[in-house]
Order: structure tokens, then C-alpha cells, then sequence
């Protein structure tokens, strides 16, 4: 490894070789940099094809669309030239030859779809003046608006000139309730329709609720593993780390056969008179039953950094607090709770992103009112079919996980995530 | 910790109720899991208990939606019960098809996901690993990043590619989620590990194959365990990839009870709920087995 254009000095600490020290140390540290780096290479190879290039399809799904561009040729090249103008007979030509089109390769339902996102109710417009395309002849405003007069309508030429393009942040528009006005701009859909928003702040509330109530019902728990005798709080720690192994599905069928109606938790309250047989509790498919569930879901993932934090804090801290005068309260709040800050903040974070995205608990137990934007996804994914707008509001969604990661990444840092 | 002699009253009440709380939280973890399992003998197709079972009288258990677990799908459930009546079960009943198709699934993930993770966990944890901070966040992202946006991905990616509905693309997509539990796991049993042992190794001729398998692998081996336990668990209770880019055949125990509590919640549900929590208390028995060993080994004793 000798190289020849090493000067020659004296003064310079050599290797056997002859090589300056800090040169060998430096390519020695550099081939173990290499070589570390090469043991992570498979798997960050497979990372990224089973997972970082399907995420970036979906979210380069959300911004386009070519079910109409593709189809609807003539039309795109008219609009090309003509800009935001008043459709003239050109355009109405330029439409009735794509419509034609569209009938003969079946693809004016594909176009409908893709004007009906933005206007609902379009779609029969497209299928039925395909089927009678082949009828028209010029002038062809005329005989386009004798078959429906809805074919005026500017907004609808509006969805069509941004639909012409397979590039669109409509999806995401519509992901923020905005829709394509009569001007051709956008504008806040009605409030009877206005859904998403509504539906992001609900997660965001709800998963508020969520972690706030493991906190709760966490903090307790894990001081109390803290403070005992290794021998009893490994017993304990059983309690919480059952649950943690324990199915999602089956955690969530015990909490439907718990909360039904006719359910355990009912038929006791009955039994205790708390509450008589007809005045039975709905906690199940609405908020009470998505919020019940799944803070025993989550809280293993509150209780485990919060137990790891308090387990670290050395018990003589309080004891001198007492010793120095300060009740039992002051001593909680000045010297033990500052000390935690850090386990309530790795375990309100994670308990947080989880709640955000959660999905089966909410679709199981939620019923209209305590679902989540997860399901939403879900339902444009298998229902509606309109899968750029699923991709557009997952798009949204993993944007605020990224945030809630990169801040747990700043605060707690990754390294020290744990299990059990 | 003991009620300190200088506890006034007040203090004393706290104490105790403290506990009371505690012991409180305590039920309400775990009673839900408990719950269900005397429930999945109710004789009666409900889902609370009669009057009959509380005061435990023998007629209202039976095991009859165990039972049902392996009729159902059967092509003749009423045959007489031999061989060719558990061969039948064996290739028609439902359940043990979904419990066929998790555990081929399930072990094939948790084998790429265990070899990959700790090939990597063995890179990350060494000192001179460039970018460690933000690979460690990107391995670790298919945990973090909802399971909806992953499948709804692979959905579109495995359409592309013809992947959706084999077995091949499902076991992959398992592999992924389960790779962040196997890096976790295995990175803090490496942080505990002697680097010196490798020199040590390494000095009396050992080449870097041999020093692995013979100093650093029984070392590493409860961690390394531990995390394919994790990951195994993670593709045994997957349902909404399945969902999304599974076809009919990939029918796995978390599907057929998705579809089970979506359509008509029957107490068979509750049976096959109990097997698994009988499962996971196993698990669970295994790994803290393995983490005692692994403390042993490491020369970390409780306090």
C-alpha cells in the first residue's frame, strides 16, 4: 500500500511499511467504515424495495391521474391552445370525437370516474354521451347540448381542463374539502361535505385522548414496577407484557364481547343496579368503544419507556427531598416528575404515532362516529374506488408521522427505542 | 419500597390506595384476555355468562365451538371420526387452512426478516458505522409509518409488478414489517457486547467467519431469537396487508377472523381468540426465558 508521492520527513511517525501513521489509520478506519456500512447493505436494499419504492408509487399516485387525459386526446390538445377560453364549436368538435373514441375502446367510464371526483354526479353524463357519440353530427355545441344541457356547465369544463392534465393536486385539494367552484378556481366544499378536515382533527383529538389517558393509567403502573423488589415486579411486568403479546384481534374481540350491549360489562352494571335493563350503555361502535379499546391496546407502549426511565432514578433523590423539609406532593412534583420527562416524552410520542395511524381497532369497534382517517384510506382504497385520493390523504397522513418520528428522533433519539 | 416510619395518615391512605389503583390498572389489562377464555365454553351462542355457567353447572361448558373450528368447511362434517374424517379436516377445514397458511407465511418472514436484521443490527452496532443515525431510522420506519399507508403502497406496487395474491410477495411484505422488532432487539443486545471478546478472538488466529459463529453468535443468539419471535408474532396477527394484497388463497388466521367479526361474531372466534392468548403466553414464557439467559450470558445479574 505504499504510496510514492509521500514525502520523505523525518518527523512524520511511520508505519513498518513505511506509510505515514495517520494515513494507514485513515484508510484503516475508512475500510471499516466500508465494511460495516456493506453489512447493512442487503437490508436496506430490501427496505427500500418492499417498502420506500411502494410508498413513493403511491404518493407519485396521489398527484396524477391519466384516466381522463389518456382517453380524451382531442379535447387535451384543445385545451393546450385555448387555455381558460370559452369552449367554442372546436372544443365541442374536440369532445365529440373523444366521446367517440371512448365508446368504441369502452373507456367512458373510466373518464366519468375521473370527472365525477370532482364533480359528483358527472359520471352517467360520460357513459350515456358516449353511447350516443356515434350519432352526432356538427354543429356539434348544439347537438352535444341537445343531449344534455348540463354539457354547458363551466365548472364542468373547468374539471375537465385540470383533468387534462395527468399531473393534478386535486386529489389533495379534495383531501383538504376544497372542490372546483363555477369559476374554474378552487373554493372550500359546502359544509355538508366538508368531511376530511373534520375527520383529521377527530384523529388528532382522539389519539390526544388516547395517549393522554395511557399516561393516566401508565404512570402509576410503571412507578409501581419501579419501586418494587426486582422478584415482584418481574411478576407484574408479566400483566403488562401479556397483553403486548397477546393478538390485536383478539384484544379487540375481548373488548367487543366486553362492551356489547348485551355484554359482560353490561350485564354486571345490570346486576350491580347500577344502570336498569333497558337503560344499558352503547359503548361499542362509537367514540367511547374506539377510546376504550385502544388504550389498552397502546398502553404496554406507555408503561415499557416509562418503567425503563423511573427503573434509572436513584430513590436517594427523594428521600433527600424529605429530609430537607418538602412534603410528599413537593417532592413528586419538583424532584421525581422532572426526572421523568423524558420516559413520559418516549412513551407519549410512540403511543401517539401508533393511535394516528391506527386502523383494525377503530374499523371494529369505531362504527360511524370513532373511526379514524386510516379507515377513510381504506374505504377509497376497497369502496369508492378512488384511489389517488386515498393516496393523497395517506400521502398527508405519512407526512405527520414523519413529523412525530423525526421528533421522537430529536428528543429520545432511535437508538434507544426498546422492547420489553 | 416500604411505608416509611415518618409517614403521617394522610400518606398512610395514599399508600394503600395507591395500590388499590395500581391493582385497579392491573385488571384492567389483562382481565379483557382472561375474560374470553371461560367464555369460548359457553354452551349457548352468547357472548356473556348465563346464569347456568355462574353457578358452574357442568351442562353449560362444552366444547362444541371448539369443535366447530374444525368442521367448518368441512365437505362432511357429520362422518363418522376417522382417519379419513381427520383427513378431511386436514384439507378442507377452514381454520386449518388459515392456520397452515400463517405459519408457512409467518416462518418464512420471520427467517428473512431474523438473517437480514442481524446481518445489519451486526453492522449498526459497531462504532464506526457512517449515517448510523438515520439508517437506524429508516430500518426502523415500517413500525412507525401506519399500516394502512404500507399496505395501500404494496397494493399498487404488487399490482405493477404481478405480485398481489402469491405467496412470495406476502411473505415479503411480512419480512419488512417485521424487520424493525429483529433491529431493535438485536442492536440492544450487541450494545451490551464485549467488543473486546472479537480482538480477543481475532488475536489467537480466529478469521472474522469463524469468530462470528463461534464468540459472537452464542452470545448474540437470545437476542437474535428473541427479535425472530417478534417478527413471527408480527406476521402471525397481520391482517390488513393480507387484506389488501392477498388473494383468496392466502386466507391467514388474523383474515378469517377479520372476516369472522365483521360478518356474524360467532363464539368460535372466542375459541380460536383463547388458542392464540394460550399461544402467546408461551411466547411470552420463551422470551423471558431467553432474556434471563441472555443476562446470564452477559454477566448482568438482577439486583
Amino acid at each position: 500500500m505504499a504510496s510514492p508521492d509521500i514525502p520523505n520527513q523525518n518527523d512524520v511517525l511511520r508505519t513498518v511499511d513505511g506509510i505515514p501513521l495517520k494515513t494507514a489509520l485513515a484508510t484503516a478506519s475508512r475500510r471499516a467504515r466500508i465494511r460495516a456500512f456493506l453489512l447493512v447493505v442487503p437490508l436496506l436494499v430490501f427496505i427500500l424495495l418492499t417498502f420506500a419504492v411502494p410508498i413513493g408509487q403511491m404518493l407519485s399516485r396521489s398527484f396524477t391521474d391519466d384516466k381522463f387525459s389518456a382517453n380524451m386526446v382531442e379535447l387535451g390538445k384543445w385545451f393546450d391552445a385555448n387555455g381558460k377560453a370559452a369552449p367554442d364549436e372546436a372544443a365541442y368538435a374536440a369532445l365529440a370525437a373523444d366521446l367517440k373514441t371512448s365508446a368504441e375502446d369502452r373507456s367512458a367510464g373510466n373518464v366519468g370516474t375521473r370527472i365525477n371526483y370532482e364533480l359528483p354526479g358527472t359520471r352517467s353524463l360520460f357513459t350515456s354521451a358516449a353511447r350516443k357519440a356515434r350519432n352526432l353530427e356538427p354543429p356539434f355545441k348544439e347537438a352535444i347540448l341537445a343531449l344534455d344541457p348540463q354539457w354547458a356547465r363551466a365548472d364542468l369544463w373547468a374539471a375537465m381542463r385540470s383533468a387534462s392534465a395527468p399531473a393534478t393536486l386535486n386529489f389533495y385539494q379534495a383531501a383538504l374539502d376544497r372542490q372546483i367552484g363555477a369559476d374554474g378556481e378552487f373554493e372550500a366544499a359546502p359544509e355538508n361535505t366538508q368531511i376530511y378536515v373534520k375527520l383529521f382533527i377527530r384523529t388528532f383529538v382522539m389519539s390526544i385522548v388516547i395517549t393522554g389517558l395511557c399516561l393516566l393509567l401508565g404512570f402509576p403502573i410503571a412507578h409501581l414496577l419501579a419501586i418494587l423488589p426486582l422478584r415482584h415486579a418481574s411478576l407484574l411486568m408479566i400483566l403488562v407484557l401479556l397483553p403486548f403479546w397477546t393478538s390485536l384481534l383478539v384484544r379487540t374481540t375481548s373488548w367487543m364481547v366486553l362492551l356489547q350491549t348485551q355484554g359482560v360489562i353490561n350485564d354486571l352494571l345490570v346486576w350491580l343496579h347500577i344502570v336498569s335493563d333497558g337503560g344499558r350503555l352503547e359503548m361499542m361502535y362509537n367514540q367511547t368503544g374506539t377510546i376504550i379499546a385502544m388504550t389498552h391496546i397502546l398502553l404496554p407502549f406507555m408503561i415499557l419507556p416509562l418503567y425503563s426511565v423511573m427503573k434509572t432514578i436513584p430513590p436517594s433523590y427523594a428521600r433527600a427531598a424529605r429530609s430537607l423539609g418538602a412534603t410528599s406532593w413537593t417532592t413528586f412534583r419538583r424532584i421525581y416528575l422532572p426526572q421523568t420527562i423524558s420516559g413520559i416524552g418516549a412513551g407519549g410520542i410512540l403511543c401517539f404515532i401508533l393511535a394516528v395511524g391506527y386502523y383494525i381497532t377503530p374499523a371494529l369497534v369505531g362504527g360511524a362516529d370513532g373511526t379514524l382517517i386510516s379507515n377513510q384510506i381504506a374505504f377509497h382504497m376497497q369502496k369508492s374506488l378512488n384511489w389517488s385520493l386515498a393516496a393523497a390523504l395517506a400521502g398527508m397522513l405519512l407526512v405527520a408521522v414523519l413529523i412525530l418520528y423525526w421528533a421522537y428522533d430529536r428528543i429520545i433519539g432511535i437508538d434507544n427505542m426498546k422492547l420489553g | 419500597m416500604a411505608l416509611p416510619i415518618y409517614a403521617d395518615p394522610l400518606e398512610r391512605a395514599w399508600y394503600y390506595s395507591y395500590r388499590v389503583i395500581c391493582a385497579l390498572i392491573f385488571i384492567f389489562l389483562i382481565a379483557p384476555i382472561l375474560i374470553i377464555m371461560p367464555l369460548s365454553f359457553n354452551y349457548q351462542p352468547y357472548f356473556t355468562f348465563s346464569p347456568e355457567m355462574l353457578r358452574l353447572d357442568p351442562d353449560a361448558y362444552s366444547l362444541r365451538w371448539y369443535d366447530n373450528l374444525l368442521t367448518f368447511g368441512m365437505s362432511a362434517p357429520d362422518a363418522l371420526r376417522d382417519s379419513s374424517w381427520w383427513s378431511d379436516v386436514w384439507h378442507n377445514a377452514k381454520w386449518v387452512q388459515a392456520a397452515k397458511n400463517s405459519i408457512i407465511v409467518g416462518f418464512f418472514a420471520t427467517i428473512v426478516a431474523t438473517v437480514l436484521g442481524t446481518i445489519a443490527a451486526m453492522g449498526l452496532s459497531r462504532p464506526e458505522m457512517p449515517f448510523r443515525k438515520l439508517i437506524m431510522a429508516i430500518l426502523i420506519s415500517p413500525m412507525i409509518v401506519p399500516i394502512i399507508i404500507t399496505a395501500t403502497g404494496l397494493f399498487f406496487f404488487y399490482s405493477d409488478i404481478g405480485l398481489s395474491g402469491t405467496y412470495f410477495g406476502l411473505i415479503m411484505a411480512h419480512a419488512t414489517l417485521g424487520i424493525p422488532f429483529v433491529i431493535i432487539t438485536v442492536t440492544a443486545t450487541m450494545m451490551g457486547f464485549d467488543r473486546s471478546l472479537i480482538r480477543a478472538a481475532q488475536n489467537m488466529g480466529a478469521g472474522p467467519v469463524t469468530t462470528f459463529f463461534k464468540v459472537q453468535l452464542p452470545l448474540i443468539t437470545p437476542g437474535v431469537v428473541s427479535g425472530g419471535l417478534f417478527a413471527f408474532v408480527t406476521s402471525f396477527d397481520e391482517v390488513v396487508v393480507v387484506l389488501f394484497v392477498g388473494s383468496h388463497e392466502q386466507q391467514t388466521i388474523p383474515r378469517q377472523m377479520w372476516n369472522g367479526i365483521r360478518e356474524q361474531i360467532s363464539p368460535s372466534i372466542l375459541a380460536v381468540a383463547t388458542i392464540l392468548v394460550i399461544f402467546s403466553i408461551c411466547l411470552l414464557t420463551v422470551v423471558e426465558l431467553l432474556r434471563r439467559r441472555s443476562e446470564r450470558l452477559r454477566g448482568v445479574t438482577p439486583s
